[in-house]
């Protein structure tokens, strides 16, 4: 038993996040992404490599290197179990996806899935919320927690038996426009999987990128000039949006925002009705007017590319990578007043990457006529990922008994690994794609206790000592230091009798026979009250008295119910085979119970039992049915 | 462990209210409702035209005036039927549980809220001095009610306007004189039946204690845990009933409680009743008594709620099948409420159109959200239909806060409605509506954009369903007299005292139940499938539930009253379960006893309370860390 992980993507590379955890031995699929940057076989995680059915698959974030695999999974493969993922993440991965197969059939690349595949996919999909409690089957325990990268991103939580462990997807530490800051609750873990994008980087605050970009944007349309921002059409355009609308409010600007894509304004619906997923800010403005209902941001027709005056147009595809994105660039460049705005890291080769490089001068349009690129350019890091000091905070913060590193560069990755090894002692794993990981997981042992125990083991019971220097037993030297120990739970004592263990307090037990030659015996106590009142109708009703009386009541009592057994009433006490019952004068008698009957708690009488533990389910037995019947 | 029933109730408006005692050590107050169908022992309107002119003043002479004569004049009347002067004519004051300030609000450790209307009375309680119960409610829920006291307190303020600033010393009509002379229908409402509920009578709370109370939740998701002191382990699970509404699960070391409130198997817009998650518990309190009476009775009452016969037979079929037929099960206590409460909406839907046609207008005192959104989807359809030019105005102070809210929560929605959200539609289909300006929303009777687009014959969603306060109480003095005009009660308020102030009454008033009764057979089902040991009901369905029945006599059920306590027994294992991390387990000194198979130990390290169970952690102290060895 324990965990294991088999890396089937984004292992030591950035890409098709794909890993199968197997706690205890539930089998449970932590996102199913496609890597974007390859087109062969290794565009898909490698899912032949599971040998075992799968409990369930859990999908973190709507990205397609986290989602993209998924329609292949399920309707080509077969997968046929429960799929979770938040409502967002549900919304909007549909979105991502159909996009991504259009733009695919576009270029004439096909794809291992159909739109078909997509909408059945979906189907199959349970949406969660945040901090549910999702019980997969019997065993395994799943839930989610708000990770701030994009909207619905999760870190999810997974606990089988006594084993548990995190998955955190992609993460924020620091909170945006629109989303909060990652949260999730302290926990006891053995493993945290998590990614590391930023494994040595520590970003700047966004206050200065921000302001540095309102400030470039407002630059531009008061010079008349036009503002591109090619952007992915979901997550950051929507972010931007919030943050232009906000600055346009406050400084009464006029210019027209446009946004492109058919895919935004979609977009744009679902965040208005999943707003309970972003920050407190906005979820605030409920009260007044939806945050996502714009009041500048319109959409954009192509006949608006060369009308004068100024504005904002976000485009996609992001990077300049083609579409018409890339068709405004060229329209645009040439003009001094204009304004390219790069929101993000752009991938090497595409035309965004060249121009943030300021290589970028010339460009051919489609009839072969040169372009110059006359425009400004601004290239900021948008990230929604965290940074190292985020996942070192993280790390802290849920001290796991061991770390997993997913979703980084190798050699950034190997940095980070050290560095979580030898500063906080935890052990760390950074498996390429096909490695697999194995670790020992927290056990628990089951046993079964008394309220005496627990009592006693929670009310301080010190004991003072002062310890000699010298060795000598009875030192009277006072600068020797005093010690302190703490004898509540050490006063206890756990038995194992066969395959049950059972703790009970010290004083619970009476030992029997403790000579040589003789078989040592513990007795087992219990102390419970019954209402006296009840037991004085039923003496009367015999016409005796006294609490010699209440035992033959009892004695004739317990002959009726247990007439298998032989009831001796020993005067003082009953005694049943080696179970032993009196009427207990003693107040604070080690053995009684702490459950008070019914309403008057002074009317009761406590009766003390003891018996050998070959006598317990007779003992139990008599216990609950003198509780009941009196 | 002991219960205290504080409340029956009285339906969804007034949820019931309890004390659970010694559950771990911990008290726990079930619910804090308010009882707002009391309001209607005032009159929201002078009981005269005359009296309109110069309000209060005139009024006030008037009284000190014929004192005495009224006071004979009212002896005298007892004989007449109740009329609207009979009623307190003051500024309003609300009612709370009875009997729950005679308790010390400190004593109190947690506090579950169940649903809307079990939060409305919080406000009194937290404010109360030496009050420091952890609350708990779900996140859906503590929204709208703190919508619903917003409004409560922007309906209220009408009335302090009206009748100036507080008289010191508490209202005249709580002078024992005043009360004497009420009349008894209204006096059995005012200090209750045996005369002990006066005490709960309270000015209705301020702005400020309402943003204090919320301050003071801690709300949840649906099946999100929240833990207790490390002892009891919260859980709230959709009922069904309402956006947001839910049961709880308590569990602690020695103890599993779930608490049924009101449940609906299968709602249009909230999500499904999950009973599934309170399984396996040992003790299940089920306060909900919103029972269908007796199944003859059902028939005969409402010709629109007839049930298809072989649906019960083939519910009943279910229950005598096998423990295995979990899902035909479930899925046969799902489809009956669905088919009634559709049937029981269309009717409701024919009565208004019938009222537009004949021009007259129609006045929907909404109080469930649920209803106020059905109809708003299903009215405009049939008046579609009928090429009829009707608006539809929704007035209150919150209605387009509280509209607004219900298309961002796809998360306490019904599944039907969640797949609308994935597939890219509005939730609820007002936004459109309004969009298209056959919906209007308003915060007030008297604004100005109103009063521009008023158009009669209409259709009015307004507060409040007491009849006492909120535009509503404008609206039917104006239509009191038009026969074509149709109010649209909901079941918990007395008609004929809640009418009382807009005597004479023209206009045509349906008061029907929107809360889709549990009938017995599906009760049984549910008990069934739940399986606890012991099962507490009100004493009321006694004689309604019948346990002879073999499949269900496998626990023993208790019945509570108003106003006593239960003593619960405990369960009877007398063992705890311990758990001992490997670390520890793994340094035992096992030792033998002589006798082969009992092996020993001392244990060692330190006991926690974590979730509901006991931990034995390695501990801080412990012979090794000795300071002495340092110095060796």
């Amino acid at each position: 038993m324990g965990i294991e992980c088999l890396v089937l993507g984004a292992g030591q590379e950035i890409g098709k996040s794909c890993v199968v955890v197997t706690i205890n031995g539930k089998r449970i699929m932590f996102d199913c992404g496609m890597h974007l940057g390859h087109s062969d076989e290794e565009r898909y995680p490698d899912f032949s490599l599971i040998n075992g059915s799968l409990d369930c698959v859990v999908i973190t974030h709507f990205h397609l290197d986290h989602i993209g695999a998924l329609p292949y999974f399920t309707e080509v493969i077969g997968y046929s179990g429960p799929i979770y993922m938040t409502y967002p993440t549900k919304a909007l991965a549909p979105l991502m996806l159909v996009d991504f197969l259009r733009i695919s059939v576009g270029r004439g690349v096909e794809e291992k899935f159909t739109a078909d595949d997509i909408t059945a996919c979906m189907k199959k999909v349970t949406p969660i919320d945040l901090k549910q409690n999702i019980q997969v089957g019997k065993d395994l325990q799943i839930r989610a927690y708000y990770a701030g990268h994009v909207l619905g991103a999760a870190m999810v939580y997974a606990k089988v038996g006594d084993a548990s462990m995190v998955y955190t997807g992609d993460y924020n530490m620091t909170p945006d426009r629109h989303l909060g800051a990652a949260q999730i609750d302290p926990l006891e873990l053995d493993l945290v999987i998590t990614e590391s994008t930023y494994a040595t980087t520590v970003r700047d605050s966004k206050h200065a990128s921000e302001r540095k970009f309102l400030k470039a944007v407002h630059d531009c349309v008061v010079a008349g000039g036009k503002v591109l921002i090619p952007t992915f059409a979901l997550g950051r355009a929507q972010e931007l949006f919030i943050l232009l609308e906000d600055y346009w409010e406050r400084m009464n600007l006029k210019v027209p925002i446009y946004f492109s894509s058919g895919l935004t304004r979609q977009a744009n619906i679902y965040y208005k009705t999943l707003m309970s997923w972003t920050n407190q800010k906005i979820k605030d403005t409920i009260a007044l007017q939806n945050a996502f209902n714009f009041k500048h941001v319109v959409s954009f027709d192509r006949s608006q590319i060369n009308a004068p005056g100024s504005c904002v147009l976000f485009a996609s595809p992001g990077m300049l990578s083609g579409g018409l994105s890339l068709e405004v660039f060229k329209q645009w460049a040439p003009s001094k007043v204009n304004l390219v705005m790069l929101p993000g890291h752009c991938v090497a080769g595409t035309i965004g990457h060249k121009l943030a490089s300021g290589k970028l001068t010339k460009l051919y349009a489609d009839n072969n006529s040169q372009i110059e690129i006359r425009c400004k350019n601004v290239n900021l890091s948008f990230s929604a990922h965290t940074d190292s000091k985020g996942i070192m905070d993280l790390l802290k913060f849920l001290s796991p008994k061991h770390v997993m590193l997913v979703h980084g560069e190798k050699p950034r990755m190997s940095i980070l690994k050290k560095k979580i090894e030898s500063g906080m002692g935890i052990k760390c794993f950074d498996p390429p794609n096909g490695g697999v990981v194995k670790i020992p997981s927290a056990v628990h042992v089951k046993a079964q206790t008394t309220d005496s125990f627990a009592k006693s083991c929670q009310s301080p019971n010190f004991s003072l000592s002062r310890c000699s220097t010298s060795g000598a037993v009875l030192s009277t030297d006072l600068t020797s230091p005093l010690m302190v120990s703490e004898e509540r739970v050490s006063e206890a004592i756990l038995f194992m009798d066969r395959s049950k263990a059972r703790g009970v307090h010290k004083e619970e037990l009476e030992l029997i026979g403790s000579g040589e030659g003789k078989s040592q015996v513990f007795l087992y106590g219990h102390c419970f009250p019954i209402r006296s009142d009840n037991l004085t109708k039923a003496t009367g009703r015999l016409g005796l008295s006294g609490n010699r009386s209440w035992l033959k009541v009892l004695a004739l009592e317990l002959s009726h119910l247990f007439p298998q057994t032989d009831v001796h009433n020993m005067g003082d006490f009953l005694q049943v085979g080696s179970f032993q019952l009196s009427v207990c004068p003693n107040q604070s008698c080690t053995r009684r119970s702490s459950d008070v009957p019914g309403d008057h708690a002074t009317t009761c009488t406590y009766l003390c039992c003891s018996w050998c533990m070959e006598d317990e389910k007779l003992a139990l037995a008599i216990i609950s049915s003198v509780r009941n019947s009196l | 462990m002991k219960l205290t029933c504080l409340s029956s109730g009285s339906g969804y408006q007034f949820p019931p209210c309890h004390i659970l005692e010694d559950v771990c050590g911990f008290r726990i107050l079930l619910d804090c409702p308010l009882d707002l169908s009391a309001l209607s022992v005032f009159s929201p309107v002078p009981p005269d035209n005359d009296f309109v002119s110069d309000g209060k003043a005139s009024y006030d002479s008037a009284r000190d005036c014929f004192d005495k004569e009224q006071e004979i004049q009212k002896r005298q009347k007892i004989e007449t039927p109740l009329h609207g002067k009979d009623l307190i004519h003051d500024e309003l004051w609300y009612k709370t549980v009875k009997n729950l300030h005679l308790w010390d609000p400190s004593s109190i450790d947690v506090v579950l809220i169940s649903s809307v209307m079990g939060m409305l009375g919080l406000p009194f309680l937290t404010r109360a001095e030496g009050f420091s119960a952890k609350i708990y409610a779900t996140d859906a829920a503590a929204r709208l009610a703190r919508l619903m006291m917003e409004d409560l307190i922007a309906m209220n303020m009408e009335y302090q306007y009206f009748y100036g600033p507080r008289e010191s010393g508490g209202p005249h009509w709580m002078r024992w004189e005043e009360l004497e002379l009420l009349r008894p229908e209204l006096k059995k409402v005012v200090v209750g039946k045996d005369g002990t509920e006066l005490g709960g009578w309270l000015p209705l709370y301020s702005s400020a204690d309402v943003m204090d109370c919320m301050r003071k939740v801690q709300t949840l998701k649906y099946a999100e845990t929240a833990c207790y002191n490390g002892t009891l382990v919260l859980q709230p699970f959709s009922s069904g009933s309402e956006i947001g509404s839910c049961n709880w699960t308590i569990d602690g070391p020695k103890r599993n409680i779930a608490w049924l409130s009101c449940s609906i198997f299968a709602s249009a817009h909230a999500m499904n009743f999950d009973y599934g998650a309170l399984r396996g518990r040992d003790l299940v309190l089920y306060s909900d008594k919103q029972f269908l009476p007796l199944m003859d009775e059902v028939q005969s009452n409402d010709a629109s709620s007839t049930i298809p016969s072989n649906d019960l037979s083939s519910l009943s079929r279910y229950c005598s099948a096998d423990k295995d037929d979990w899902k035909e099960l479930t899925e046969s206590l799902l489809s009956t409420d669905e088919i009634l409460e559709k049937e029981k909406m269309d009717f409701i839907c024919s009565c208004i159109l019938q009222s537009v046609q004949a021009g007259g207008s129609v006045v929907i005192p909404y109080n469930r959200l649920g209803i106020l959104l059905q109809l708003l989807e299903m009215i405009p359809v049939l008046l579609e239909s009928l090429a009829a030019d009707v608006p539809i105005y929704v007035i209150s102070s919150m209605a387009a806060e509280l509209l607004a809210f219900t298309n961002v929560i796809p998360e306490w929605a019904s599944k039907p409605r969640q797949e609308k959200m994935f597939s890219g539609e509005p939730m609820f289909s007002h936004v459109d509506l309004v969009n298209k300006r056959k919906l209007h929303v308003f915060s007030a009777i008297h604004s100005p954009e109103l009063l521009t687009t008023w158009q009669e014959p209409c259709i009015i969603f307004a507060p409040h369903w007491s009849l006492r306060l909120g535009p509503v109480v404008h609206l039917l003095r104006r239509w009191s007299g038009d026969e074509n005009s149709l109010l649209i009660l909901e079941d918990g308020v007395d008609p004929d005292i809640a009418l009382l102030p807009f005597k004479p009454l023209e206009m045509k008033v349906l008061q029907c139940s929107f809360l889709p009764e549990r009938r017995l057979p599906k009760v049984d089902c549910m008990l069934k499938l739940l399986q606890p040991k012991i099962l507490v009901l009100p004493d009321d369905l006694k004689e309604k539930l019948d346990f002879s029945n073999p499949s269900l006599d496998s626990f023993s059920v208790l019945y509570y009253t108003e106003g006593e306590t239960l003593s619960l027994p405990s369960s009877p294992e007398g063992t705890l379960d311990l758990e001992i991390a490997s670390v520890l387990a793994e340094r035992f000194a096992w030792q033998n006893l002589g006798r082969q198979d009992v092996m020993y130990t001392r244990l060692e390290g330190e006991l926690v309370m974590e979730q509901g169970k006991f931990r034995l952690l390695p501990g801080i102290t412990s012979a090794d860390s000795h300071p002495s060895k340092n110095k060796e």
